[in-house]
């Protein structure tokens, strides 16, 4: 019901755009016409926040998954392979095919869409943990056990901390990809910015809006990562000076 | 809701392999969806081409000479950002319906990991090796083509494969700007029935599917024997769990 009215509303909109489009060439011309958009800019905000919450959520549920498969790798080194073919299969399906796959289970929504966009991320976050977790230096864990650490407080205190920079850019990249693949949503019926570049495909202010507030929302997400990982790693700071 | 699934999952498998009369009263499915296949690996075959043509000589030439990382990187993120489906609309919106504009647009998607896996490739060849062949008196050039691009050639095509299953995957948006691709059934269920939407999802993802093992089996085979040979001795390496600088006296 909330997916499908902003398409309602951007329906009802163009036949009303339809009608001015006398008073204005560049929007009669398909141009790039930035009066339109500064003057259409607040049909884009349910869009937008709703394409956000997408990202947000299979990254999270993607995230959480990983970890927890991660951290079973971690110990049980043979599992490392399967686990990777197992994700590689689901990061390979496109996700427009995807969603049409998961409809006569799941049918049109937010559920489809995201079961899709996190099966898609858990290849690139899985790999960036475990390659974090390998690339921690031995010598920091001989250290860590010498202090007397148990295996769990080792992976907590010494491993984790250290294998965040990587972590974080599985993360970072992670968020990216997801944000442009939630603009296929719209074909699951789960709304976002797709829905809204759909419902004038052929209008380009229209899509070039669409497609820029896309890579604003890659652009910020990537940024909060970066500043976070270098508040949670501090010590990588005094080493770079 | 099992049963259902699997009686729609029947159908579909059906509209894969047989020809019937579609929703529209025209026939699809099975033979039918020939063209499409042929239409969908032809425009995938288009993109990719070129952009190997335009990504791999530039790539690999920054990485030899170690410039323009940020270039590099740059294009690499706004390529993961950009949406497909924007990019496709636009080229839609900007030029028109048509098998060329649609391929322009997939060969602006599949740029962007042939170019960083080019860069990368030839970055991460062993400065050992570069420096014996310049000991051997091979030229800049020489050294390139002969020492650095064999050992590159993984990555390589790694990014060539990447760039071969997203377009893949892209492909389907082609009805959306006329080009009637395996996405058609997908995007117009009303002339193909449900089953067919849910029949080319499965011919779509199995496509993407094969297209990443087939090629990773092709990269293997372009793997040079040398590194073949010495990434097993590192793994081997790292089984026995004997760190290299563990061996070196203590200063």
């Amino acid at each position: 019901m909330t997916a499908s009215l902003p398409f309602v509303l951007a329906q009802a909109d163009s036949g009303f755009f339809r009608n001015r489009s006398g008073e204005s060439n560049c929007v009669e011309d398909n141009g790039f016409c930035p009066s339109w958009i500064v003057h259409h800019l607040d049909r884009y905000v349910s869009p937008f926040w709703q394409h956000l919450f997408l990202v947000v959520v299979s990254v999270g549920i993607g995230f959480a998954i990983a970890f927890a498969l991660a951290l079973a790798a971690h110990r049980q080194r043979r599992l490392v392979t399967p686990i990777t073919q197992i994700t590689g299969i689901l990061y390979t399906i496109p996700s427009l095919a995807f969603f049409f796959l998961l409809l006569p289970i799941t049918g049109r929504g937010n559920t489809t869409a995201i079961i899709a966009l996190t099966a898609y991320t858990l290849l690139i976050l899985f790999r960036n943990i475990v390659d974090g977790l390998d690339g921690v230096p031995e010598e920091a864990r001989d250290a860590g056990r010498g202090m007397g650490l148990t295996q769990h407080q080792l992976l907590w205190r010494v491993e984790l901390p250290l294998a965040l920079p990587t972590i974080i850019t599985g993360l970072r990249i992670a968020a990216t990809t997801t944000v442009g693949l939630a603009a296929l949503a719209t074909f699951a019926g789960a709304g976002g910015l797709g829905d809204q570049m759909a419902s004038q495909k052929e209008f380009i202010s229209n899509v070039a809006v669409g497609g820029a507030l896309c890579v604003l929302m890659a652009v910020v997400l990537d940024a909060i990562l970066l500043i976070a990982q270098r508040l949670l790693t501090p010590w990588s700071r005094v080493r770079a000076a | 809701m099992i049963l259902a699934f699997l009686g729609q999952l029947g159908d579909a498998v059906q509209f894969i392999f047989t020809k019937s009369e579609g929703p529209g009263g025209a026939q699809v499915g099975g033979s039918q969806l020939l063209p499409l296949l042929r239409e969908h690996l032809v425009i995938t075959a288009a993109a990719v081409g070129i952009a190997t043509a335009l990504a791999l000589p530039i790539g690999a030439w920054l990485g030899h000479t170690k410039r323009g990382s940020f270039l590099v990187v740059s294009i690499t993120s706004a390529g993961r950002a950009i949406p497909s489906l924007g990019v496709v609309f636009l080229f839609f919106a900007a030029l028109g319906a048509g098998f060329f504009n649609i391929t322009l647009a997939l060969v602006l998607l599949a740029i962007p990991p042939i170019l960083l896996n080019a860069y990368a490739g030839v970055l991460a060849v062993d400065a050992e090796a570069v420096d014996a062949a310049r000991g051997m008196g091979l030229t800049g050039r020489q050294i390139f083509s002969k020492v650095e691009l064999p050992l590159a050639l993984p990555l390589i095509f790694g990014g060539i494969k990447t760039s071969t299953v997203n377009v893949i995957a892209t492909a389907t948006l082609g009805p959306l700007a006329g080009v009637v691709t395996l996405g058609d059934p997908i995007i117009n269920p009303s002339s193909y029935g449900d089953a067919g939407q849910l029949g080319a999802a499965i011919v779509v993802a199995a496509l993407a599917i094969a297209a990443e093992v087939g090629l990773s089996a092709v990269q293997r085979a372009l793997t040079p024997a040398g590194l073949k040979l010495s990434e097993q001795g590192a793994s081997r390496r790292r089984l026995l769990s004997i760190p290299k600088r563990r061996i070196a006296p203590t200063p």
